[in-house]
Formats: structure tokens, sequence, C-alpha cells
């Protein structure tokens, strides 16, 4: 889940606005788009790349280590099951809203492959100085600068402001890893957390979780066990109840999923959760990161 | 979305074909009375999507027609977790042997789906849960292969159903069924009572419709009830806008859903109280002018951020929304400005040229000066 020069990708929905869009913007950060699908345009290219039918006939044509979904809700499934059967590495789902009976169907189809799928309702993946995946602004040096800090997201906004403001102090990322904001997702923080940990480049992690599910509390108990530093940031503090925060995943529900459930479990593991965002840095100069 | 109980019962169970009770919806005493002197003895239930409505004295017997008004007048108009009884179901009363517990739920851990079964129905069962975790059985379904007879028979086991183990299995392989068809979040039978003469019948309903499936699902959709929402949030909802009012007294706007709920902590944390959540990220983000419009109709709003970090969302696009919007409405509340990313050098130029406002470098500096100007 760490993009890499030379990892060749296929975008789904290429010739929709976002993905055209979006494939030029990866394209011209170096990301190695190498194909795209539109069963009604097969045979023909856009922005140069070619165009199949299905992803299993671009894999035939063509390795495909990453595939990224711009498609609609509703045929989203189909999409990534069709990833999956071309037997692509690492599936980066950006589509929100899947229907939830759907998104099953997906991960039981995953389950038995060698995929991985990053999302559904991800912005993405990026790797400053090598590419990115995804709907990230990886292309703008404000935001996204090389370096060893390693940053995990479910939100794509908030995942922004924070590399943003770790540029701005002048720490680079060695990669972000945004999951997705929904509650059912491939990649969960703790898995995200592991690569992190496993990657040379990587000498400390930036957690950016939310209020909602118990993928923090997970994570806290493999932080408890690592030696770089870990740090966090938890939205949703001053959320209220039974309500979705605009992310299906971010809801407390019945007392489970709380904020301070949270923060206890990651201080308790030794992470230093900041009140605001912009503490993130100050912590890891702190940590003598950087 | 939910479903009230008699919705889930005439709407899911009833076509999956689990056996419920006879009953008759009524919206008035009346009704009820007329109700009651066909079916017989009777149970008088309060139907709201949420709430516990034992406790809140929504379900009462009635031996006879005139029991049968008096209780019904009682219950129609209360309130039960927030909501106004409008309608009561009235059911035959039935001679429960034992209560039993059944549901099927997109589960977030396994990623498939999960029934759960359990001989202590009735309860909250995150009560049993939690004294009795071993009293709830489950089973992770492998949506390959679904969910049979031969499945439900291994989960129920040794648990000494006598003679209704088979029907009890055939109510959980209809609920699963049903649960699929119908795109359930979560499907859920307590209690699910076993009768003297070995009847099992669902006495009670519990449908959760995944709200990503409401297309798919548009005769489910006609009969749930409406979530509740004030005006405001009405308002968007009709822009397709997600918006959410709270009582504080600092307006939010901002782009993408965990950026908004930073900017609602980083209010809090600076002693203020954010006034709204509002979403205006994903496709949402050429919406500006609409969303100022509401945050500045929520009455208590004294002060705004405006907080937008552009990934996919472009800071430029919103920006120019918001100013367009801050021309027409001209509103009276100060406003503190903070944008990122993506189009920012033009989004800042068009707020600092068109409304005379310098936005802050720091979301922080913007939050805490929203705050002091609101008090």
């Amino acid at each position: 889940m760490i993009y890499r020069r030379g990892q060749k990708v296929l975008v789904q929905g290429i010739t929709g606005k976002q993905g055209s869009f979006w494939a030029e913007k990866m394209l011209e950060c170096g990301t190695d788009v190498v194909a795209g699908v539109n069963p009604k345009r097969a045979g023909d290219s856009h922005l140069g790349i070619p165009i199949f039918r299905s992803a299993v006939e671009a894999s035939r044509e063509q390795r495909c280590d990453i595939s990224v979904i711009f498609i609609p809700p509703t045929m989203a499934r189909d999409a990534v099951i069709d990833a999956i059967d071309a037997g692509v590495g690492t599936i980066v789902v950006l589509t929100e809203h899947i229907p939830s009976h759907d998104v099953l169907e997906i991960f039981a189809r995953a389950r038995t492959s060698h995929s991985r799928i990053v999302g559904p309702n991800t912005a993405g993946i990026v790797t400053p100085g090598e590419g990115f995946i995804g709907i990230m602004p990886g292309h703008n040096p404000n935001i996204f600068m090389p370096g060893n800090v390693g940053v995990i997201s479910r939100s794509g906004s908030l995942g922004t402001l924070m590399c943003l403001n770790l540029t701005r102090a002048g720490l680079g990322q060695s990669a972000f890893i945004g999951i997705g904001g929904d509650p059912i997702i491939g990649t969960t923080t703790r898995d995200a957390l592991e690569t992190l940990d496993r990657d040379e480049r990587t000498k400390a992690v930036v957690l950016v979780g939310e209020i909602g599910g118990a993928m923090e509390e997970e994570a806290a108990e493999y932080a408890r066990t690592m030696k770089k530093p870990v740090v966090s940031f938890i939205a949703g503090r001053s959320s209220p109840p039974d309500k979705k925060m605009g992310h299906a995943g971010a809801i407390v529900t019945g007392g489970r999923g709380g904020y301070a459930s949270k923060r206890a479990a990651l201080e308790a593991a030794g992470v230093r959760v900041a009140d605001t965002p912009s503490e993130i840095a100050e912590f890891l100069s702190q940590a003598h990161v950087g | 979305m939910n479903l009230e109980e008699y919705a889930a019962k005439q709407n899911v169970l009833a076509p999956a074909g689990v056996p419920i009770p006879n009953g008759t919806v009524c919206r008035s005493a009346e009704e009820a009375s007329v109700a009651v002197a066909k079916i017989g003895p009777s149970v008088i239930k309060a139907q709201v999507p949420i709430g516990k409505r034992g406790k809140s004295g929504g379900i009462k017997m009635a031996d006879t027609p005139a029991d049968g008004a008096a209780i019904a007048s009682e219950i129609l108009g209360m309130t039960i977790g927030g909501s106004r009884v409008e309608r009561v179901l009235v059911e035959e009363r039935c001679a429960i042997e034992r209560e039993l517990y059944a549901a099927v739920l997109v589960d977030v851990t396994s990623r498939s789906p999960l029934v759960l079964f359990s001989t202590e129905g009735g309860m909250d069962i995150e009560e049993v849960a939690d004294k009795k975790p071993d009293a709830i059985r489950r089973h992770v379904v492998d949506v390959a292969r679904g969910f049979g007879v031969s499945d439900a028979a291994v989960l129920l086991g040794d648990l000494d159903l006598g003679p209704a183990a088979d029907a009890v299995a055939d109510v959980l392989v209809k609920l699963y069924r049903v649960f699929c068809e119908k795109d359930a979040e979560l499907l859920e039978v307590n209690p699910l009572a076993l009768l003297r003469g070995g009847k099992v019948v669902a006495l009670d309903c519990k449908f959760v419709l995944d709200d990503a499936s409401t297309a798919r699902q548009p005769e489910l959709v006609k009969v749930a009830s409406a979530p509740k929402m004030t005006s405001l949030e009405e308002r968007g909802a009709a822009h397709g806008l997600r918006f959410i009012q709270l009582d504080g007294n600092v307006g939010v706007l901002a782009n993408g859903a965990g950026l908004t709920m930073t900017t609602m902590d980083v209010i809090d944390h600076f002693g203020g109280r954010p006034a709204n959540f509002l979403e205006i990220g994903g496709e949402a983000y050429t919406k500006a002018e609409v969303a100022l419009d509401l945050v500045l109709s929520n009455p208590g709003v004294k002060s705004l951020v405006v907080n937008f970090c552009g990934a996919f969302a472009r800071t430029d696009v919103m920006a120019d929304g918001v100013v367009r919007a801050w021309e027409t409405l001209k509103p009276k509340v100060p406003a503190f400005f903070t944008i990122h990313g993506t189009g920012a050098d033009e989004a800042v130029k068009l707020v600092r040229e068109r409304l005379g406002i310098e936005p802050y470098d720091l979301m922080e500096d913007a939050v805490k000066a929203a705050v002091e100007a609101a008090q």
C-alpha cells in the first residue's frame, strides 16, 4: 500500500470527468499509468493511454500492479471484482456510497484472492517524489515533500492538512496512506501502521483517526510494540452522538466508537495525542524526528 | 433509515414468510377499539423509529374494546425517543413460552454478514452480551455460500429447543435471505417467541436499511420513518448537502468530513461552541453558495469559520461560491478564513480582494479569532 515508482497502474473509469482529470495529475506526478478501462471505448486511447474492455483484458496485455477505481457506486462492485479477477495486487477504491451488500460481496471475493483493497471511500495513497494514486494533491509541492514521516488518515481533507503542516515544518513524508471513511474498509489503521513500521524510509508515523468503529484502538495495540514514534490526532471529539459526521464510519452509537476510548487506548500505548492539528509537528520535533 | 415495527413486519417479515402475530395499525382510539373487538385480547404498541417503548409506557395490554380505546388515546401523542407517537400497532396477545433472539447484521470486523442467536430473548441484547457473552451464538456468513438450514442447525446445536428447533432454523434462514434481498444493515427479531403449542412468532422487529441502497429499495423508502430534521437540515438535504444543526455560536464552513469535524473540535478546544456540521467536500464542493446561506441562517451563529483544504475539492471554486454568496447575502457576522491546498493562491486572492478579509495562515488562529468574536 506504499506506491513505488515503476509500479504499473490501471485506471478503471479513465474517460470519466474525474478519472480523466486525476489520471493526468497522476501522470504529471510520475505515476506509471499504463492502461485504462471503459468497455464502450475498448481499443481507443485516452491521454495516450490504451483503453481496454475490462481489467482482465488489460492485465493480459500489460502488467498491472495497482488499479484505481473511478466508478460510480452502483457499478463499483463489478469493477472491483473485475480487478480482483485480473489478479491486480492492490485495488484503490475511491468510490463513496457503495451499497453495503455490494461491499460484502467485494470482500468475500477478495478474501480468496491475492488482492489487497484500499478503501472504499479513500482519497488514495501518495509517495512524495515517486507518485500518487487517487484524488490527493500529490503533485502539489506545498503540500507533499519527500521525507521520513509516514501518514495514515481516514479523511482526505484532514490528511491533506496534516501533510501540509508537516511540509511547512520541514518534515517530509515517506508515504501517505488514505484508508477511507467507510466503516468497512480493506486496509485498516493497524494494517497501514504495520506497513509503515516495516518500511525502512519511515522513521515516525502520524496516525490521523476519527470517531466511530474501533480501528484506532486496534492500531494502539500494535503501536505499543513499535520502536518508531507514533503521534496522533483524532477528529470528532465535539461531535454529537448518533449522527453520521459525513463519513458513514464516523458515528458514535450506544457509547461505542467515542473519542475518549480511542485517546485512552493510544496514550496507554505511548502515542501522544494532539488537541489541535498544528501540535503534531511539535510532537515530532520533540521526539527528535526531522 | 429505520422502519417502525409495523412497517418492518408488513414489508420485510411477512413477504419473507416469517410468522408474525395478527395485528392492525391504528391512528385513533376508535380504530383501536374496533381492532380489539376483532382481534380479542391484545397488546397495544406505540410505533416509533427508536426508543425504549416498554420502559416509556408505550406498550400496554387491552382485554376489551373499551380498554383498547382508552389505552390507544393514552399512547397516541406520547413522545418516545424524541418522536411523537402517531400510530399504534394492535396485535393479538400470544401465549409465550420462551423468548428467543435472532438477528442478521453487516459486521464490520469480519466484513461479512453475521447471524446472531440467543435463547435470552426479550432483553436488551447489549446487556446480554455484557453479562453472559456465551449466551449469544454467532455465525459469520460466507456470502458466496449463503446461510442454509444446515448452517442454522449447527448454530442452534444443542440448545434444546425441542420440537420448535426446525421452525426456528427455518426463521433464521428466511431472515438471512430477506436481509440480503432488502439491503439491510440490521434485521433484528427480539423477541422471537416460542408459543405454547410449538409455534414460533416474531413479536417485534427492527429493520435498518443501508443508506447507500435506498435507490434500489424504493418500496422500503416509502414506508421508512422520515429522518428527524430541522427545517434548515431539510433545506440542506434538498440541495444534497449534509447539514447538521447544533446549538453553538460559531458557524462552520469546511470541505470534507474529517476537516469539518476537526474545525468543530478546534472551536471547542478554544472554548467556543460549533453551530453546525456541514460537509461540502466530494461532489458537493461547488455548492458553497447554498452552504453559506444555510450556515448563516442558523439563528445562534455569531461568527463564522471558513476552513478549506483542497485535495479533491478546488478551494478557488469553493471560495468563488462563498464570495458570490457573501456579496448577495451581505451578512453582518464576522468571518475568519483559512485556505490551503489545491487552488489556494487564487482563493486567498479572491477573498482578500472581493471581501477585504485577510485569510489566516494557521487554522488554529482563524478559529481562535472566530471564537473570540462570537463571545
